[in-house]
């Protein structure tokens, strides 16, 4: 069908994750148009209607509906929900704050009131309809076991557990000690030095986003984009040889994708000197052939933060001191890795900036 | 025989509900058991939060802004609640299961198929999948209203441990039923050690790692291997797995619970607007 067909290409990793990104920033630039209760429910309507409907398609239902991927469909909802419903109520908030009112929660803050019953029994109830929850979930669907382990078949696709699907994602467009071993320590870190680099003293303790707008953008790129989205990505549009399948594909185990990818010293020494008169080819030292890898990668991590510190970040030098300044700008730019890697990839099929098997160091 | 029906009168009156409320209330079982006895006044109802060791969690009194639902979405209490009904169904798992590759298996097969009412294993699993869930949601919230922000830094960084360690225990889980879905798995996920840089075999640096002749590391002595206990996903990976699964990584993680609970009083409560 034509529709499916749209489906199946707009879904494309290039276009479902720029489209994403996109979407994600302007909606942050005007949330007061994005985050009303009218707009979610149009959004969660269309959601509800875009699955229902879907389910109708044998492909669709295949993978939705495996045992071990039902979870995922909820946190499909689950999270643009708590999206939505977080940055509606930061909107009120700000509002709120523009007309001089008390914030939503400050108007309840003054008075305490007792744990017992207040607390007591919203956690009673809490757990109750949780044990509810999880029984009936239990015996509606069993947890899937399958063939017993045999270590010389391997199944098309292996895929890790879903948790760690967006870290697989990442192996298209790094090595595994980069996705697999640095980026995730990376990761951990990252959010370890949060409450160290964030010295904004507003929006401590209610929904805010005007008051923190640089922060809060921030952390959703990196969560919803480069975390939530690259899971489901990984989970439900990732078939046989790690290959891109649309939602209504069939999963085809002979679907071929040419691999035409290159690596900048290619296209530097072999695509790109010949214009200067150069024409020696790759030269046989891998340093030497990596040269212009090593100058964009250092180029990139040692050039930017000061001239960042002089130019759009001329604010936050001063207020966060030389030590937290280069934290946060590494780590920012290390996050930033993963995205421009993976435009140049799709723009013009860069392999590796730095490409070095002999020592396992491609980047 | 008036005196009779009298008689039956007087004593359902005396097993009313509420009189075996009573009685039950003044017997000196209960009185040892509840000190407080029933909070029916806001005196008892502070002696409450006090008395009980579960309850003393919590502090005796809350700011309303603190406990509502679109505030704190409930998901830490949710995560807290899940760890502890995985902890229950997965001691109820430990009677079925060896963690050896002659029984990993059929153990969780006879599970499936020999016990009755047996969802011990589907509770504990899709309680897992929540849990990660729960927790990422719960990291979500506290970002999105900056409670990691002064006094609450190193609660928020014992929290990032806790995320981790769900992970980790929710992965070693995975290998459990020695499934097809549990070995690839696991050997996709371990692949990975062995290109840590220096400490895996097929890292960068790690050709670095040697004296003379003799290399450090090699696929018998990187990251991986010491992650699998060998060369592949076999027996020892199980055993190690299992261990971490049953014992190691939830007393870690109940460890530092104990700590962000605690920090959480000591911080000064919910967070909420100063």
């Amino acid at each position: 069908m034509f529709i499916k067909e749209i489906i199946n290409a707009i879904t494309a990793p290039y276009f479902l994750i720029t489209a994403a990104a996109i979407l994600l920033l302007v909606s942050l630039k005007y949330p007061d148009r994005f985050y009303t209760s009218k707009s979610g429910g149009i959004v969660f309507a269309c959601m509800f209607a875009f699955l229902g409907i879907s389910m109708l398609d044998p492909n669709f239902r295949l993978i939705v509906t495996k045992p071990d991927n039902v979870p995922i469909v909820g946190m499909l909802f689950l999270v643009p929900f708590f999206t939505w419903f977080a940055l509606r109520e930061a909107v009120r908030n700000d509002q709120r704050i523009a007309e001089g009112k008390p914030l939503v929660e400050q108007e309840e803050t003054a008075d305490k009131v007792l744990t017992w019953p207040d607390l007591v029994y919203t956690e009673l109830i809490c757990m109750v309809v949780l044990t509810v929850v999880l029984i009936g979930w239990s015996m509606a669907l069993q947890a899937p076991l399958e063939e017993p382990a045999n270590p010389s078949s391997s199944p098309n696709p292996s895929k890790a557990p879903w948790y760690f699907l967006g870290l697989q994602e990442m192996l298209v467009y790094f090595d595994p000690w980069l996705a697999g071993v640095v980026f995730p320590g990376l990761i951990i870190v990252g959010l370890m030095a949060i409450p160290y680099i964030d010295t904004n003293p507003k929006g401590n303790g209610y929904f805010t986003l005007r008051e923190r707008r640089w922060e809060i953008t921030t952390f959703l790129f990196g969560f919803l984009i480069l975390w939530i989205l690259l899971v489901i990505l990984g989970t439900f549009l990732r078939g046989p040889n790690w290959n891109f399948f649309g939602p209504y594909e069939f999963w085809d185990i002979h679907k071929l994708e040419a691999l035409v990818n290159v690596n900048l010293s290619e296209y530097i020494w072999v695509k790109g000197l010949p214009w200067l008169g150069y024409n020696g080819g790759l030269p046989q030292n891998a340093f030497l052939r990596e040269i212009f890898g090593f100058i964009v990668v250092l180029g990139y991590f040692l050039l930017i933060p000061p001239f960042l510190a002089k130019k759009w970040f001329k604010g936050f030098y001063p207020t966060l001191g030389p030590v937290r300044f280069h934290v946060m700008t590494f780590l920012l730019l290390a996050m930033a890795a993963l995205p421009i890697k993976m435009v140049l990839r799709w723009l013009f099929n860069l392999k590796y900036i730095i490409g070095i098997p002999e020592y396992f160091f491609n980047i | 025989m008036a005196n009779f029906t009298d008689r039956l009168k007087e004593i359902f009156k005396a097993l009313s509900p509420a009189k075996v409320g009573e009685y039950i209330q003044e017997s000196q079982i209960y009185r040892s058991v509840f000190r407080v006895g029933v909070p029916d006044s806001d005196r008892k109802r502070m002696l409450v939060m006090l008395g009980s060791v579960f309850l003393h969690l919590h502090p005796v009194k809350v700011r309303k802004s603190g406990i509502r639902m679109r505030y704190t979405w409930c998901m830490g209490g949710i995560t807290f609640f899940l760890f502890l009904s995985l902890t229950f169904t997965g001691l109820l798992l430990m009677f079925y299961y060896r963690p050896t590759l002659e029984y990993a298996y059929v153990d969780i097969r006879d599970l499936r198929e020999q016990v009755p009412l047996g969802i011990m294993r589907e509770i504990h699993r899709w309680g897992a999948h929540a849990m990660v869930i729960a927790v990422w949601l719960h990291m979500y919230r506290v970002f999105m209203t900056g409670s990691y922000k002064p006094p609450r830094e190193f609660n928020w960084n014992v929290g990032v441990i806790l995320l981790v360690l769900t992970l980790l225990l929710s992965f070693t889980g995975y290998l459990l039923p020695w499934d097809q879905l549990a070995i690839w798995a696991i050997t996709v996920g371990s692949n990975m050690a062995r290109a840590t840089p220096f400490a895996g075999h097929e890292g960068p640096g790690s050709a670095l790692m040697k004296l003379g002749d003799i290399a450090f590391v090699n696929n018998q002595s990187d990251a991986r291997f010491a992650l699998l206990g060998g060369r592949f996903v076999g027996e020892a990976a199980l055993l190690r797995f299992y261990v971490l699964h049953c014992v190691g990584l939830p007393l870690v993680a109940g460890f530092l619970m104990a700590i962000h609970f605690w920090r959480i009083r000591r911080d000064g409560g919910i967070s909420g607007p100063l």
